[in-house]
């Protein structure tokens, strides 16, 4: 059997698979199914400072070969985060877990890694700059080079554990963007977060979610996602993670190939509940297939 | 919660756009009435989530209205294999009901009490039904929910049937112990001011998973945030906070 074993900044993971940050929650809805620790990882629910709630429901389309979503990071908040949801994860989850961490200022982003990084459970910090900075005109962070890079430093400076920028889809320049990072300070990258899409019910004429827009996701953006991957994994020099519309063990070669030391799957868990399993267990036949001992040889393989 | 392969042994149509489908498989996850399952279809992304009418041993029946691309291809299927989740929500507690409870439905929101009915019954309990629809041609269960032994009254907004005007209508000068509904939400708001009761009430809401992952399906109650997929759909009367 080949060797699924990679390393993502400098913690080895048994293999490449990490659920992505929202559609896993905080792993116990599917340790009821299965054995979470087959995991490589999972990155957590999106975390932020204070609670929150969201917003307005309805809050999902469907899309053909996808859908969107506009949750708006609803969360208990970093004290729960760690004083609750994290002991409960710990009965069922053995591993070092990714935390992921949102904000909607510079400081909100330090604050809440700052907490995170004294918890002995978390191995990575994974830093979602897709929110709108509040202070900077409700732009995104992950739009702007300096402003990434500014989320970067601030969370860099107060933390000792990896850290991993994950960056949004919907830029001119991706690669602007990920060498920002890199030169601020990144342990890695990881990419895309959803793009921003839209549906509109036909008899109300009004758009199907409530917010108007949110992220589309799935396998639709599968390729948009390897392409992306492809690009910044040529400019920078730490570990990338790829995702985007990952949905079987074929795309998780392709997407190592494309540069990704790990893969994450996001909507697929959420519509396949044993998706992430099924990869794992299906990875050792594809390798076999394609005649790849070490799937850690075959990261940025592409030719 | 259960994944597991359902084979298709009987889909029917009960009215212009009611079907009824009974399906044979594990229903092992399902553990009280009023939860749902969750459907995967061909060329669709999400699944469609259904609650449960009734479900035995081995067997499981949902009654669907068509009103999108995942329902209409539904109602085409006569046979065949479907890929089912099991056993998701809390469903409803009988425990609670007293010995005269009154189960109110709207429309589509008919289907899961007919089980509810059916353990309610078994407990030995003097159940009454308001079964509410817009006219007459829409009825369906009717006779279903009597051959149980319900005291059943139907309601029309039109007045083709029944009782003329809304389930409200139906509800005035009942005795009964506590109140379980199921329907859209301006009715349950109508009933939760129109009952002297506790009760329990059945919310719906578009979901991305349907068993707690995703947070696409939260609403605010006065014992905080839940999702309708996991922590309901069914909320307690004193729970509910309205947005609307």
């Amino acid at each position: 059997m080949g060797n699924l074993k990679v390393n993502l900044c400098g913690i080895e993971l048994d293999n490449p698979i990490i659920p992505a940050s929202g559609t896993f929650g905080f792993g116990y809805e599917f340790a009821e199914l299965y054995d979470i620790n087959i995991l490589g990882t999972f990155s957590f629910k999106g975390t932020t400072k204070d609670p929150r709630f969201g917003n307005p429901t309805p809050r999902i389309a469907e899309c053909s070969s996808g859908m969107i979503n506009a949750v708006g990071l609803q969360n208990p908040g970093v004290e729960k985060v760690i004083s609750q949801e994290l002991p409960k994860l710990a009965k069922c989850f053995n591993k070092k877990v990714m935390a992921n961490v949102s904000g909607f200022s510079v400081e909100d982003y330090a604050y809440t890694c700052e907490r995170l990084d004294k918890i002995d459970q978390v191995g990575w910090l994974e830093v979602n700059v897709s929110c709108p900075n509040v202070h900077g005109g409700g732009m995104s962070f992950g739009t702007d080079p300096a402003a990434a890079a500014e989320v970067t430093r601030a969370v860099k400076a107060v933390t000792t554990k990896p850290v991993i920028v994950k960056l949004s889809p919907n830029v001119t320049d991706i690669v602007a963007i990920a060498k920002a990072c890199e030169e601020a300070g990144a342990d890695g990258i990881s990419l895309i977060n959803t793009m921003l899409g839209m549906r509109i019910d036909l008899r109300t004429r009004k758009p199907v979610i409530a917010n108007k827009m949110g992220g589309f996701s799935g396998k639709a953006i599968f390729p948009v996602a390897v392409r992306m991957v492809y690009q910044v994994a040529q400019a920078v020099s730490i570990p990338v993670i790829g995702m985007g519309g990952v949905s079987c063990a074929e795309d998780v070669i392709e997407m190592m190939l494309a540069g990704a030391t790990a893969v994450e799957i996001g909507a697929q868990n959420l519509v396949d509940p044993y998706a992430c399993k099924t990869i794992i267990e299906d990875l050792p036949k594809v390798m076999e297939k394609y005649r790849i001992e070490n799937l850690s040889d075959i990261i940025g393989g592409v030719k | 919660m259960k994944q597991s392969l359902f084979q298709i042994t009987e889909n029917v149509k009960l009215t212009e756009s009611i079907y009824r489908m009974r399906l044979s498989g594990d229903t092992s996850a399902i553990t009280a009435p009023g939860t749902f399952v969750n459907i995967k279809l061909e060329g669709l992304f999400l699944r469609r989530p259904i609650s449960v009418n009734d479900y035995d041993d081995n067997s499981l029946t949902i009654i669907y209205k068509v009103v999108g691309k995942g329902t209409e291809q539904m109602s085409k299927m006569q046979s065949g294999t479907l890929d089912i989740l099991t056993g998701l929500g809390n469903g409803y507690n009988t425990d609670l009901s007293g010995e005269n409870p009154v189960l109110i439905g709207g429309g589509v929101g008919v289907p899961p009490l007919y089980n509810l009915a059916k353990k309610l019954i078994a407990q030995g309990k003097s159940v009454s039904v308001i079964l509410g629809f817009n006219t007459k041609a829409e009825i369906f269960y009717e006779e279903e929910f009597k051959a149980l032994g319900c005291n059943v009254q139907v309601t029309t907004v039109d007045g083709s049937y029944g009782i003329k005007g809304f389930v409200t209508n139906a509800m005035e000068g009942m005795n009964y112990t506590y109140t379980y509904c199921c329907g859209p939400e301006p009715m349950l708001k109508a009933i939760f001011k129109a009952s002297n009761t506790s009760g329990q009430y059945s919310f719906e809401e578009r979901m991305g998973c349907g068993f707690g992952a995703c947070m696409g399906c939260s609403c605010k109650t006065v014992t905080g945030y839940k999702r309708i997929c996991k922590e309901g759909p069914v909320l307690e009367k004193e729970e509910i906070l309205w947005e609307i």
